[in-house]
């Protein structure tokens, strides 16, 4: 008999707090990015030359400059591509990768210089002649309305009931509008790409991208060449955000096209101006609507519209500005609402994927409205928001008919209520307020309802690659990215559990096309949901193996076989994991297996706006205090608290710096990241030192962070989890509407302040300013 | 006396020592590390000194004292850094792997996710603990203005800092090494010019300041270059050839403070880190401000010389110092000259600075007994912004409540940072009441036209402008509680 005995439990399995597997090296600066591999050494550099003109003809291009700066190699252009000049996600063919003929904003690429050294390529680049033809254009996203500007996709329409005659039949109504801005996602690491020439028709890319298996797609579309020619590496990103859902193929390919024609690894990275101008941003939109509610601020009747600056092309506001419209409910039953959404084309950067993807946008304009209607009544916003909360049914259909089932929001929003002592806070803020003559404060409790699953449902499946060596060392693989989320520790963590061995025998690999194929975005917050079961299912087929090996090699039932932490039961043999993995090899029992997954139960329609787009739900609450000075518009946030659902946490660790980050990030977002386009159509804000993202200093005064520990996730998600990535960004309306509290005293709170985001110091001056002067009467 | 050449660079980079001859004056530390060292733990986040994610230490010795700072090294200069010891993320953990304390803190709190910043916060962060080892938040917040992240909303790499006084602080190579490292330095510092390339290429670290102004005074083409916190901007961002290049940081003798009755003098060469202990005793009222420039790294490197010299319209400290009544003194090859600082920004883009010559100090007369002065900042963010507005009052009120006199200046209001002379004029011999103030933000408009940008409308800058003198009042009126106060719910 073997006498080792069993430990209590593996390290490193699920619902752990574990360490992000690449802390070590974060912090030693040993992690290894695209931008530190060693590279060959006669790797050439490529640098992008960028559209001067927001919207204009090319009359010419004189490259002779270029061409006549030592180091440069050649110029790259729309001749050199040998497929089809074309990166657009949707399949539109309106997002070439180099502008031919015309430009469509400023920014935009219209060739490459392949050089020696970066340096060289980025001041060769820069000689380039160009002759422009000025043509109209459209920035803002009323401009583009008013100037008749199309649509770049078709639009979505949600509509439940009726709302002509919930509106008219409405004992109150009211109207509104409001402009929400975009927000740069200021990703640390740029975006790179570096493409090695394979054999015959084949390239090898590093890619900073969150969606290899699409970059894989565009690199051989552009090149002509199948996708089996094509292998996208990633390892770690240095932050994705969305940004480089699809934002990184223009790069992969544009490094590809110049290492085949050069036949040398060529590496291309933007300056961080140039990546901020010529890739795409958080979509700003404008929310107009129209409400009827009665007079305990219940909804009647929502009639809303969503117009979103696009940019140029369509990338992805199709299922952007559809996930603002599933988004502009929040927790609310609308019993009679009609939403639409106005994709609409500007002449700036194509924008695209971010944190949230359109829900955030959607979900500031619900809870605008709530606002407006709380300020009509004279109550607290809190009270209007329980007024009309999903209920039971007759109270539990989306505007997309889906049926809330998992509704855990009372009980979320009853206990951060109680133990951010919010009402107690409130009086206490009115209190002040009254007698204080420059500084006002603001309180403000907002909920979240994020729907979690792609919309596009073919998005819905993952792949995972394990294999376990004849060691008992395991190689984990899957087609999820990791940006920073700690995807690839949480999937570890998975894979250990159900070997039951240690983390530490797991190790989890770069991120490749070639092994698992066909993966989706790692995106709408599905990492790990999607890859954990993948990676679940593929163990768990080795572990079906290797029961039945078991069984007949010690002649046991398979009921008697169990996997337990580092070693393996065979009735009464206990076999440590090593051990038994050699003996299993010996016996050729297959040790690695392709696992797959499909999230179950959704489906979509579009065209009708019906279905169940979402597989469950996640919630979470937020309280902020705020400070604002009425003389400079300056303001600052003094508490929030934070309760937060991630379902049983696969790592609550990695989950609460989820919750953390996400919040201030979309604290950032409506505070002071400003997107500022001059007169000619040229972004202003494209660096740090003139884009603000929060600072430590930034962060709430006070920060408590807790997660609703007793939730459990009713879907048979992986390990009961809930997906964290974006839900959490929302909880930061809290500021936005505590701030507007504090605007709001300088009228006694009878007018609502209608702040528009993001909510800079000036924008809240000059709403204390309007209200004061409606508070006059003026 | 004769100066003695040197045609080579020589310095300390983590455990070695560096000798470069054949160095571009405008070779950036990050490149240098990153591209030719092959030291890829520092990365490039922004290339202008804004994100941190670049951090590293530098060592230098000054006045015998060694000391290391932080620095952004994408637009710090290699050729700066004679003599310095430059320290990167690669050095702090041991041979075997054993983490810094700093790093370990790091990763027990789970302060990193995407783990870009983290070097650059680490770097902070160890600079921060050498200087003080028990830091409170309000200490952490100021070394990390400088440094962004974008994942984990800073809450847990505040926790990291907060825990690293708790741990053993284990092997440490600065402590370990330091005796060597002065003795190394000391070595290296050996009085001589430094002079390599040629032509747009060529730079030179003068041997001493009157060797500097001789060296100017031969070279008036030269761009001067001291703390590089605008200057690296002209090479990162707008690729612009500013050979040949006259270092200055490494000389001691501009990075005199003298404190006496008439006031503070800070040589052109005294970093705002430098200056800020004398700054906070002889005129409080700066500290603030002061503690709001750049971020740690920017204010490590950045000095009081070249702020001024430059001329920005908005700037950092002219609005305050131009309200103070400062001088600067101007020198070319062995002759001096003192103009008042308003007088020194002429317009937009234009100094009163001739070619060959020089800013060598800057002059701040003391406050007389009962002036009141406040200088207020305005910016998007609170931290490590340019400012919207920055507007500065200095008021002295004789014994019947009227004001003598009045200095206010604003920045960002004008081409140039500007008097409001039309203010000060409404203000001067009028009783310092509200109907005065009324009166008084009434004359902004004869005063200044700001522009709509990026940072802030025409608008809004005015209104602020005329809020600012209303809160100048408020606040020598015995109005209190009227500014934000972000520490107020901070422990520590």
């Amino acid at each position: 008999m073997n006498s080792i005995q069993p430990m209590a439990r593996i390290k490193g399995g699920v619902h752990e707090q574990q360490p992000h597997e690449s802390g070590h090296k974060h912090v030693s600066g040993s992690a290894e990015y695209i931008d530190d591999m060693p590279e060959p050494a006669d790797t050439l550099h490529a640098y992008l030359g960028l559209s001067q003109r927001a919207h204009a003809d090319i009359v010419s291009i004189d490259f002779e400059a270029v061409r006549a700066c030592p180091g440069v190699i050649g110029v790259l252009t729309v001749d050199d591509i040998p497929g089809h000049n074309d990166v657009s996600p949707a399949g539109k063919h309106d997002d070439p990768v180099f502008a031919v003929g015309k430009v469509e904003f400023h920014g935009q690429p219209m060739f490459a210089v392949i050089a020696e050294t970066r340096q060289i390529a980025r001041n060769a680049a820069a000689k380039v002649r160009v002759e422009y033809r000025d043509l109209e254009h459209a920035i803002d996203v009323l401009d583009a309305e008013k100037a008749g500007y199309p649509l770049v996709i078709d639009p979505l329409k949600l509509e439940r009931g009726d709302i002509a005659e919930g509106l008219a039949k409405a004992t109150n109504r009211l109207s509104g509008e409001m402009r929400i801005g975009g927000q740069d996602h200021f990703y640390l690491e740029g975006h790179i790409a570096f493409a090695m020439p394979g054999e015959d028709d084949e390239v090898t890319v590093y890619s900073s991208t969150q969606h290899p298996s699409e970059t894989q797609h565009m690199v051989g579309h552009v090149l002509g060449v199948p996708a089996n020619a094509v292998t996208v590496n990633v390892r770690r990103m240095g932050g994705g955000f969305g940004g480089k859902e699809t934002q990184a193929n223009l790069f992969a390919a544009v490094a590809a096209v110049a290492a085949k024609k050069y036949k040398r690894a060529v590496k291309i990275r933007p300056d961080r101006d140039d990546d901020m101008v010529a890739t795409g941003k958080r979509h700003d939109f404008h929310v107009a609507y129209e409400l009827g509610f009665d007079d305990d601020g219940r909804i009647e009747a929502v009639d809303a519209t969503f117009s979103a600056r696009c940019g140029f092309s369509a990338d992805l506001s199709g299922p952007v500005t559809d996930r603002a419209l599933f988004h502009a409910d929040n927790c609310y039953f609308y019993p009679n609402v009609r939403l639409r959404s106005r994709p609409l084309k500007t002449n700036t950067v194509s924008n695209t994927a971010f944190r949230g993807f359109g829900g955030p946008q959607g979900m500031v304009g619900g809870e605008r409205m709530i606002e407006d209607i709380a300020y009509a009544l004279g109550k607290d916003p809190l009270e209007i928001r329980k007024a009309n909360f999903y209920g039971d049914a007759g109270r539990n259909v989306t505007p997309y008919h889906q049926t809330v089932e998992d509704n855990i929001i009372p009980q979320i929003v009853a206990e951060l209520e109680a133990s951010s002592d919010y009402a107690a806070r409130r009086e206490a803020v009115l209190a002040f307020n009254r007698d204080s003559r420059i500084i006002r404060r603001g309180i403000a409790l907002t909920p979240v309802k994020f729907g979690i699953s792609f919309t596009k449902t073919e998005y819905n499946q993952a792949g995972a690659l394990v294999h376990v060596y004849s060691d008992g060392s395991i190689h984990l693989n899957h087609g999820g990215t990791e940006m920073g989320q700690g995807l690839y520790t949480k999937v570890a963590q998975v894979v250990a559990d159900e070997f039951q061995v240690d983390l530490d025998r797991v190790k989890v690999t770069a991120t490749t096309t070639a092994k698992v194929p066909n993966t989706s975005a790692t995106a709408a917050s599905s990492g790990s949901d999607l890859n954990g079961m993948a990676a679940a299912n593929a163990a768990q087929q080795i572990k079906a193996r290797l029961v039945d090996f078991a069984a007949e090699h010690y002649a046991v039932a398979k009921s008697e076989v169990f996997f337990e932490p580092n070693a393996v039961r065979a009735g009464n043999r206990l076999i440590p994991f090593p051990d038994f993995i050699r003996t299993a090899y010996g016996a050729r029992v297959q040790l690695s297996a392709a696992g797959f997954y499909k999230t179950p139960k959704i489906h979509w329609n579009r065209a009708e706006g019906r279905g169940r787009p979402f597989y469950y739900f996640a919630y979470g609450a937020s309280v902020s205090e705020v400070s604002i000075d009425t003389l400079t518009g300056e303001y600052q946030v003094d508490r929030t608290d934070i309760l937060h659902d991630v379902g049983k946490s696969l790592n609550p660790a990695l989950d609460l710096g989820q919750v953390e980050g996400a919040f201030v990030q979309g604290m950032g977002w409506l505070t002071t990241e400003e997107l500022w386009w001059d007169a000619k159509g040229r972004l202003r804000t494209h660096a740090p030192s003139t884009y603000k993202i929060p600072l430590a200093s930034d962060r709430p005064r006070q920060f408590n962070v807790e997660l609703a520990t007793w939730s459990i996730n009713r879907e048979e998600t992986i390990r009961r989890s809930k997906a964290v990535g974006e839900p959490p960004f929302m909880l930061a309306i809290s500021v936005l509407e505590a701030i507007s509290m504090a605007v709001a005293s300088v009228a006694d709170y009878r007018v609502a302040p209608r702040l528009d985001a993001p909510a800079t110091p000036e924008r809240v001056l000059m709403a204390v300013e309007r209200l004061r002067a409606a508070r006059n009467g003026k | 006396m004769d100066i003695q050449t040197r045609t080579s660079l020589r310095l300390l980079l983590n455990d070695r020592l560096v000798e470069l001859t054949d160095v571009a004056a405008t070779q950036t530390l990050l490149d240098f590390l990153r591209l030719d060292r092959r030291l890829r733990g520092t990365k490039e986040g922004c290339a202008e000194g804004d994100c941190g994610a670049c951090t590293v230490l530098i060592g230098r010795l000054t006045h015998g004292q060694l000391t290391y700072e932080s620095v952004n090294a994408c637009i710090r200069f290699v050729g700066s850094l004679d003599a310095c010891h430059v320290v990167t993320v690669e050095a702090l953990a041991a041979a075997d792997g054993t983490l810094h304390p700093v790093q370990q803190a790091m990763v027990d709190t789970h302060a990193s996710q995407c783990g870009f910043c983290t070097p650059g916060f680490v770097m902070s962060l160890y600079g921060l603990w050498m200087h003080n080892p028990s830091p409170a938040v309000r200490d952490i917040e100021k070394a990390l203005q400088g440094n962004l992240c974008r994942c984990t909303g800073y809450a847990a790499i505040i926790r990291a800092a907060q825990s690293v006084s708790a741990r053993n602080a284990g092997h440490d190579p600065l402590v370990a090494e330091r005796a060597r490292v002065i003795e190394q330095l000391q070595a290296l510092k050996d009085g001589r010019r430094v002079d390599i390339g040629e032509g747009k290429q060529r730079f030179i670290l003068p041997a001493d300041v009157d060797d500097f102004a001789a060296v100017l005074d031969a070279n008036p083409g030269a761009t001067i270059v001291a703390g590089s916190t605008d200057v690296g901007l002209w090479v990162t961002k707008f690729m612009r050839e500013i050979g040949p290049i006259i270092f200055t940081s490494h000389l001691d003798g501009l990075r005199r403070i003298t404190a006496d009755d008439s006031g503070l003098t800070l040589g052109a060469g005294v970093s705002y880190t430098d200056a800020y202990p004398a700054i906070s005793e002889h005129f409080p009222q700066l500290s603030e401000l002061w503690n709001r420039i750049g971020g740690e790294q920017v204010r490590n490197m950045g000095t009081i010389g070249g702020n001024v010299a430059n001329g920005s319209p908005i700037g950092d400290t002219p609005p305050a110092l131009i309200a103070l009544g400062a001088s600067v003194r101007l020198r070319k090859g062995p002759n001096r000259r003192t103009v008042p600082m308003e007088k020194y920004f002429i317009d937009y883009g234009k100094q009163d600075r001739v070619p060959g010559e020089f800013v060598e100090a800057i002059h701040i007369p003391a406050l007389k007994p009962g002036e009141l002065f406040a200088v207020y900042k305005i910016s998007k963010r609170l931290d490590e912004d340019i400012s919207s507005v920055c507007g500065a009052f200095k008021a002295l009120l004789d014994t019947a409540g009227k004001v003598q006199a009045a200095t206010i200046a604003f920045g960002g209001m004008a081409g140039t940072p500007k008097r409001a002379a039309a203010v000060e004029e409404v203000l001067t011999g009028a009783s310092w009441d509200d109907a005065t103030i009324e009166r008084a933000m009434a004359a902004f408009t004869a005063d200044f036209t700001p522009l709509t940008d990026w940072r802030a409308s025409a608008d809004y800058r005015l209104l602020t402008a005329r809020n600012l003198l209303r809160r100048f009042h408020l606040e020598t009126t015995g109005e209190d509680n009227i500014r934000l106060n972000r520490y107020a719910a901070v422990a520590g």
